[in-house]
């Protein structure tokens, strides 16, 4: 549906996008993660064809941006960074200018524009002046303003930033009860969000994808190693000795006591391998006595900071 | 089509959605009447070539303060990339703004037909003179407009779109001037003459409306809104 080949793009001298290359199926649910300034908004103004690339191609539906950007726009839901709006017009002179906008009949302006202020939750607010809604309901007017149309690739631009929690939940319901129909590609330096909302992420840093996949890939491409923690009761010292023989275990590394004879152990691992029931038996082998065994999975989050520390 | 009556009525709910249409309106027209009544009892002559000319001073202020938020307002509220990503043509957003202005001009003329009124109800004006300024005017302010439109494009500021407009229209204004030709190379007068807004006013404002005047304004309301156009495209330039 989307597909995108070397794009980079120049903002006078700074290089913002650096040979981007990536493709979106129908239907999936696209997170690009970054932080700030590693060139998300660029790319997705690019893609609703508001600023041209310097190089590379995008192909949305098999069409250009630079010949075919009307056809292009008809087929796009966009919210931009930080959700601007016109805030001296009222939530329906809005939408039924938006729909306008996107060509909709004029028959069925009415009944789109009550159908999606139902869907956003703003049937109540339908005369209020934008410029005095709160910033939650202004997220959902301009998320509306997006979706009216009922767009087949819908471009979000940090939909939830500046939400309270109870908002954000609300909208990433929103968002994923989308994705059931359209394509979406939604950036966002937040992680739970992507975890939650996306199928896909991709990770970009200072202009460059540094890895994308489903977040369990990630997890998995980047750590190469888990961490074991381990509560035995016996000998310190022939224990710490028998674990480090063991296959994959890289270090081992005691901590200090709770009750007296009871020692915690933290074990990392080389391998991608559960090495939790190998680790039991040979415990219990031994004769000592295992009060705990528990595996750490690497979060996005060290993910995150590990590609994108530098 | 329909985009730009789309345009042309978000632009005019902007005006008129906030108290800023109404009080402009109403300082344009105690400002103009006190302006042309003060010497009109005096002259006592049923003709309103004073009132006529002394619009081109008048709109060189009021008339920017119409466009200074076109564009400068889209570009600082970010509203632009909103409108810029709706499925429609640079042209049409630029024509629809101008033509939203046009309309708002002429509104405020319309609201200044109580002059004429009470000049009917007092003397014997020509009336067919008085409707050919009616008509010059428009077209002059119209040059005026698409000069502050285009300026509004360049800046995110409304306050600078606002100064700059003054100034170029001012500028534009009087290089025709006997005054200002003076000081001109004699080479270059003849350029100046027919460059200047104000030397086809003249006989506007004497109540003769020439087609090669009308052709003129037409020419620098094209030649600014093509600017414009190109101003706005200019983003996607590589």
């Amino acid at each position: 549906m989307i597909k995108v080949s070397n794009l980079t793009k120049y903002y006078g001298p700074f290089l913002a996008v650096d040979k981007v290359s990536f493709e979106i199926k129908r239907g999936e649910i696209v997170g690009l993660l970054g932080p700030n300034g590693a060139g998300k908004t660029t790319i997705l103004k690019m893609l609703t064809c508001f600023l041209p690339p310097s190089s590379g191609e995008i192909l949305i539906d098999q069409l250009n941006p630079l010949e075919h950007s009307l056809a292009i726009r008809r087929k796009l839901g966009y919210l931009p960074e930080n959700n601007p709006l016109y805030e001296d017009m009222t939530v329906w002179e809005y939408l039924t200018t938006s729909a306008q906008m996107h060509d909709l009949p004029s028959h069925k302006i009415n009944s789109a524009v009550k159908k999606t202020l139902e869907e956003c939750g703003l049937k109540n607010r339908i005369h209020s002046t934008i410029g005095e809604l709160s910033k939650g309901l202004k997220q959902r007017v301009g998320l509306a303003q997006a979706l009216l149309h009922d767009p087949q690739i819908l471009i979000l631009d940090e939909p939830t930033s500046g939400l309270d929690p109870n908002q954000i939940v609300e909208i990433r319901t929103l968002i994923k009860t989308l994705g059931k129909e359209k394509t979406v590609i939604l950036s966002t330096h937040i992680l739970p969000e992507v975890e939650i909302s996306c199928n896909r992420v991709i990770i970009l840093n200072q202009g460059k994808i540094v890895a994308q996949g489903t977040p369990a890939e990630l997890r998995k491409q980047t750590t190469g190693h888990s961490q074991i923690s381990l509560k035995i009761a016996g000998p310190v010292r022939e224990i710490t000795e028998a674990l480090k023989k063991m296959p994959h275990v890289e270090k081992v590394e005691k901590q200090e006591a709770e009750t007296p004879g009871l020692y915690t152990y933290q074990i990392e691992t080389s391998a991608n391998q559960d090495l939790r029931n190998q680790l039991t038996h040979f415990i219990v082998d031994h004769g000592w006595e295992l009060y705990e065994i528990s595996q750490k999975q690497a979060s996005l989050e060290d993910v995150f900071s590990k590609l994108t520390k530098q | 089509m329909h985009h730009l009556k789309t345009i042309i009525k978000k632009e005019l709910r902007a005006y008129f959605n906030s108290p800023i249409a109404y009080i402009f309106i109403t300082a344009y027209l105690i400002l103009t009447n006190w302006l042309f009544f003060r010497s009109f009892f005096l002259i006592s002559q049923a003709e309103m070539r004073n009132y006529f000319s002394l619009l081109p001073f008048i709109f060189l202020f009021f008339l920017p303060a119409i466009t200074m938020r076109l564009w400068a307002e889209e570009k600082k509220t970010n509203t632009l990339e909103i409108l810029l990503t709706w499925p429609v043509r640079e042209w049409e957003v630029v024509l629809g703004k101008f033509c939203a202005a046009l309309l708002f001009l002429i509104i405020i003329l319309a609201c200044s037909f109580t002059v004429p009124i009470s000049i009917a109800l007092l003397g014997q004006p020509d009336l067919g003179v008085i409707l050919g300024n009616y008509v010059g005017t428009l077209f002059l302010g119209a040059s005026y407009l698409a000069i502050g439109l285009y300026l509004s494009s360049l800046t995110k500021n409304q306050i600078v779109a606002f100064i700059i407009a003054v100034v170029v229209s001012f500028f534009f204004f009087i290089i025709s001037e006997p005054f200002f030709l003076q000081s001109v190379p004699s080479f270059l007068q003849p350029l100046f003459q027919f460059v200047g807004l104000s030397g086809h006013f003249d006989s506007i404002a004497r109540g003769v409306l020439d087609s090669r005047d009308i052709f003129y304004y037409l020419s620098v309301i094209s030649f600014f809104l093509f600017l414009n156009i190109r101003q706005v495209e200019s983003r996607k330039w590589q």
